[in-house]
């Protein structure tokens, strides 16, 4: 049972800062939609919140750890140019899937859409985990503030979505060896 | 046990909407900055920050510091304050489509420059 350290690095980028965003935010969204004075007792906001704060920081963290891995460690190999002469692609991802008119599309549409979508996601998220530390308990009576932390939330992790569903594909279809 | 009644002062909302302001301008500068390396080739080449990971290192490293900077001013302008919430927030939620929009290849492909 063998790994290589691109496929290690391209599992770390993926399934785990990736996949481990996309999985959080399920929490992150219940914990922030139920932050309602009729929902929830002062102390109950009160023990909510420290749980919500870690997680939303960390999952901030998650989404850049995610991004800068994805652009900096993985994405160079996968864009690497094979040497001229070169017949056998498999070890250039983005060249291969050009190389084929059934495949270029991964490369044209999923790989440029996912290499800049995904940047929106740690930004958003950071947003959302700032105001949540600054505002706090605050936040239970200020619904047009906790409205627009819930969509700042939910386009961060669409943004993640994306970029996690094209990553697998494409590392399927050529994967990063 | 006392009950005390809370005397905590709220906090003004412009830190808020500084923050999710920022956040809109950021994502736009990434939506702005992509079509523009598309179109222009001598910025796509400036941006290659780093080599290996080409314009891509550039567009994102430009975009973030956009939008610690706006968030810097933003937030330094409207810490004391309260703005018109539901205005900002409209805008910063327009702002982030934008930047999706950007973003999105078919959109960012009609400014290629051959």
């Amino acid at each position: 049972m063998e790994i290589s350290s691109k496929e290690l690095w391209t599992v770390i980028h993926g399934m785990g800062f990736g996949a481990l965003f996309l999985l959080a935010f399920a929490g992150g969204l219940a914990g922030l939609y139920s932050l309602r004075p009729e929902w929830v007792t002062v102390e109950g906001v009160k023990e909510r919140l420290i749980r919500l704060k870690a997680g939303l920081w960390a999952m901030a963290a998650i989404a850049w750890g995610t991004v800068l891995t994805g652009t900096y460690i993985v994405y160079p190999w996968y864009r690497a140019k094979p040497p001229e002469g070169t017949t056998d692609l498999m070890n250039f991802p983005r060249y291969l899937l050009l190389a084929s008119e059934s495949t270029a599309e991964w490369h044209k549409f999923g790989m440029e859409w996912k290499e800049h979508v995904g940047w929106i996601a740690p930004i958003a998220a950071t947003v959302v985990a700032y105001v949540i530390s600054v505002y706090g308990t605050q936040l239970t009576g200020d619904s047009k503030i906790r409205r627009a932390l819930l969509w700042f939330f939910i386009i961060a992790f669409v943004t993640a979505g994306v970029a996690g569903m094209f990553g697998a594909f494409i590392n399927k279809i050529a994967p990063v060896r | 046990m006392s009950t005390q009644t809370s005397t905590q002062t709220e906090l003004p909302n412009g830190l808020a909407a500084a923050a999710l302001l920022a956040g809109g301008i950021g994502s736009l500068a990434l939506g702005v900055i992509t079509p523009l390396a598309e179109a222009v080739v001598p910025i796509k080449d400036a941006l290659k920050f780093y080599a290996p990971a080409g314009p891509l290192s550039g567009k994102t490293t430009v975009a973030v510091i956009i939008w610690l900077i706006a968030w810097a001013i933003l937030g330094y302008l409207w810490k004391d304050k309260d703005v018109d919430f539901a205005k900002v927030s409209l805008w910063a939620l327009i702002l982030l489509g934008l930047g999706l929009l950007g973003t999105f290849p078919p959109f960012f492909d009609l400014f290629a420059s051959g």
